[in-house]
């Protein structure tokens, strides 16, 4: 029996909107790989008439587009039955969102990609975060806009690598009206609707946080690595690496909380401390079950606080506090944890190690800190 | 010798805090950035601690247009992380629970529509603003009165109003913001 192919790597160049250069770095990459000795060819291209764009497809070979008839219209796609036959290492694909025309194997791009990714040949490929379905709704609540061809965010998450392209909103504007981006008469419309200030810094934002949030994905689903002895030494020397970064970038607090008011005074002497140390904050219940209308109406309470606070909100279901507290603080970095002060504990549970103490076993190095409630504070004596 | 435990018999009593909280009347106290009213919370405190109620203030939150609605605020973050902590260091001298809350709008409005559309309350008690104080527009004002259920309590400030000022930045030392708290306030 053989093995099929390994499945091929996938790059995705991320943009906050048209013009920021997405296809233009892909080709620019490509060269490289190109130069580098690597078979590359360009499965589908879509300079949009920029000279710059088109210069830097120069010397990659193109597989041609078919044309595919659709009622009066001729229409030219992506040739996916020629790009497999080819079978390049890399092939670049441009726009993975787009929306094929009927007759095609795929109704969507980002389903070719996959078809080429599965014969294991590597893909890089560029898309607008417009485009991504989660946040459609939110796009087009800000812009005013609303895109008709829209991609799944795993498409994202399961993607090798994502790199985002971003420059300033100004410096994009400046970009349009030197006609980099669109032909002259466009530049004005385009300027003065979609491309305003406000829109593109709004974009920029969420571009940002979406590749933040993907970083922070990877970082806490990385999985242990298995293989040869040899190999797997040096994966642990990595691994090892992996693990000493978040304590060499700096600290990481996370607090234990509970969905009921008294939590808010944990949460938010915990921000004030993240903002002295420069640090992120996670917030952690330890679900036992699932919450009541009471607990539930708790959690939203702590879920907009977070929010605001620029925190990240983490429900993991466990008996074992201390346990699921610790797998999450060594998942996640944490050299940090606060807790609300323990409530007076029965005979028999005073018996066995408190929450702190077990902390403190499981969690070595990390520091630990209980928060008081401050409204019961004695005055000095008068 | 053997040790055996036996579960103790509850006692009749009150039911536990968190029920009791559930059940207890609630006094929403929507304020904005960056002041409040000293009368206002002070009218507020007064009302939950007669009628054995919890006080849920919200801090509101205005979202510039250019941000996502659910983007973090830092800037006023600190200024309502000061100030729910000052009511509440207040409310526990006074023995009256608090539930704090935080709304985002794209006006004080929006965010106010969003806090009594999702918060369960008995009364509402607000500041009018005035010349010189805090408080909610005339329009505001006007729309809660048409809009929101329940009982509305509406301070009119008066002239000797203190003010609980926040300083939205942080200090030099980076010890967060400052809570300016007039002399009346903390007695």
């Amino acid at each position: 029996m053989t093995d099929g192919p390994t499945r091929g790597h996938h790059k995705v160049f991320l943009g906050m909107a048209a013009g920021v250069g997405k296809t233009y770095r892909m080709l620019q990459e490509g060269r490289a790989e190109l130069e580098a000795g690597r078979d590359v060819v360009i499965g589908y291209l879509e300079p949009h008439g920029r000279a710059e764009t088109a210069a830097q497809a120069d010397g990659l070979e193109v597989v041609p587009r078919r044309a595919l008839r659709y009622r009066d219209t001729v229409l030219s796609e992506m040739d996916l039955p020629a790009v497999l036959a080819r079978a390049p290492e890399l092939c670049l694909i441009d726009e993975l969102a787009h929306t094929n025309a009927p007759g095609t194997e795929h109704a969507k791009r980002h389903e070719d990609v996959e078809a080429v990714l599965d014969a294991g040949i590597d893909v890089f490929s560029t898309v607008n975060v417009q485009h991504l379905e989660s946040l459609a709704d939110e796009i087009a609540d800000l812009t005013g806009t609303r895109v008709r061809e829209t991609l799944p965010d795993r498409v994202l998450a399961e993607a090798s690598e994502v790199m985002l392209l971003d420059i300033t909103p100004e410096a994009l504007r400046e970009r349009l009206r030197t006609g980099k981006v669109y032909p002259a008469e466009r530049v004005e419309t385009a300027l003065s609707n979609f491309f305003t200030r406000e829109n593109l810094t709004a974009l920029r934002e969420v571009a940002l946080r979406q590749v933040a949030d993907d970083v922070e994905a990877r970082r806490a689903a990385r999985e242990p690595l298995g293989g040869e002895p040899e190999a797997e030494a040096r994966r642990g020397e990595e691994r090892l690496l992996d693990s000493a970064a978040p304590a060499a970038i700096g600290e990481r607090l996370l607090a234990l909380v509970t969905p009921e008011p008294g939590s808010q005074r944990i949460i938010r002497r915990a921000w004030r401390s993240a903002q002295r140390l420069g640090a992120e904050l996670d917030v952690l219940w330890v679900a036992g079950g699932e919450p009541d209308a009471e607990r539930s109406e708790q959690l939203r309470a702590l879920r907009k606080l977070c929010g605001v606070l620029g925190a990240h909100l983490l429900v993991e279901h466990g008996d074992d506090v201390a346990g699921v507290a610790a797998r999450v603080a060594r998942e996640r970095g944490t050299t940090y944890v606060l807790i609300g002060a323990p409530a007076e504990r029965s005979l028999r549970r005073r018996m066995r190690p408190s929450l702190p103490i077990r902390l403190l076993r499981l969690l070595p190095g990390v520091d630990l800190r209980i928060v008081a409630d401050r409204s019961r504070r004695k005055g000095p004596a008068q | 010798m053997r040790v055996r435990w036996r579960r103790a018999r509850k006692p009749p009593g009150p039911p536990p805090v968190a029920s009791r909280r559930a059940e207890a009347p609630r006094i929403l106290f929507p304020f904005l950035a960056p002041a409040l009213s000293r009368r206002a919370l002070g009218t507020a405190l007064r009302l939950a601690r007669a009628e054995g109620a919890v006080l849920v203030p919200v801090f509101l939150a205005p979202v510039p247009r250019w941000l996502p609605l659910d983007a973090a605020l830092p800037r006023q973050a600190g200024t309502a992380v000061a100030t729910q902590e000052a009511i509440e260091q207040r409310a526990a001298r006074l023995g009256v629970p608090v539930d704090a809350r935080l709304e985002r709008g794209r006006t004080a409005r929006h965010a106010l529509l969003r806090a009594t559309a999702c918060e369960r309350y008995e009364r509402i008690v607000v500041a009018a603003a005035a010349p010189g104080a805090p408080g909610f527009a005339p329009g505001d004002v006007a729309w809660l009165l048409a809009h929101a259920p329940g009982e509305i309590v509406v301070m009119r400030p008066g002239h000797e109003d203190d003010l609980l000022e926040i300083e939205p930045a942080a200090e030099p030392d980076g010890h967060g913001p400052t809570v300016a708290l007039p002399a009346a306030f903390v007695r």
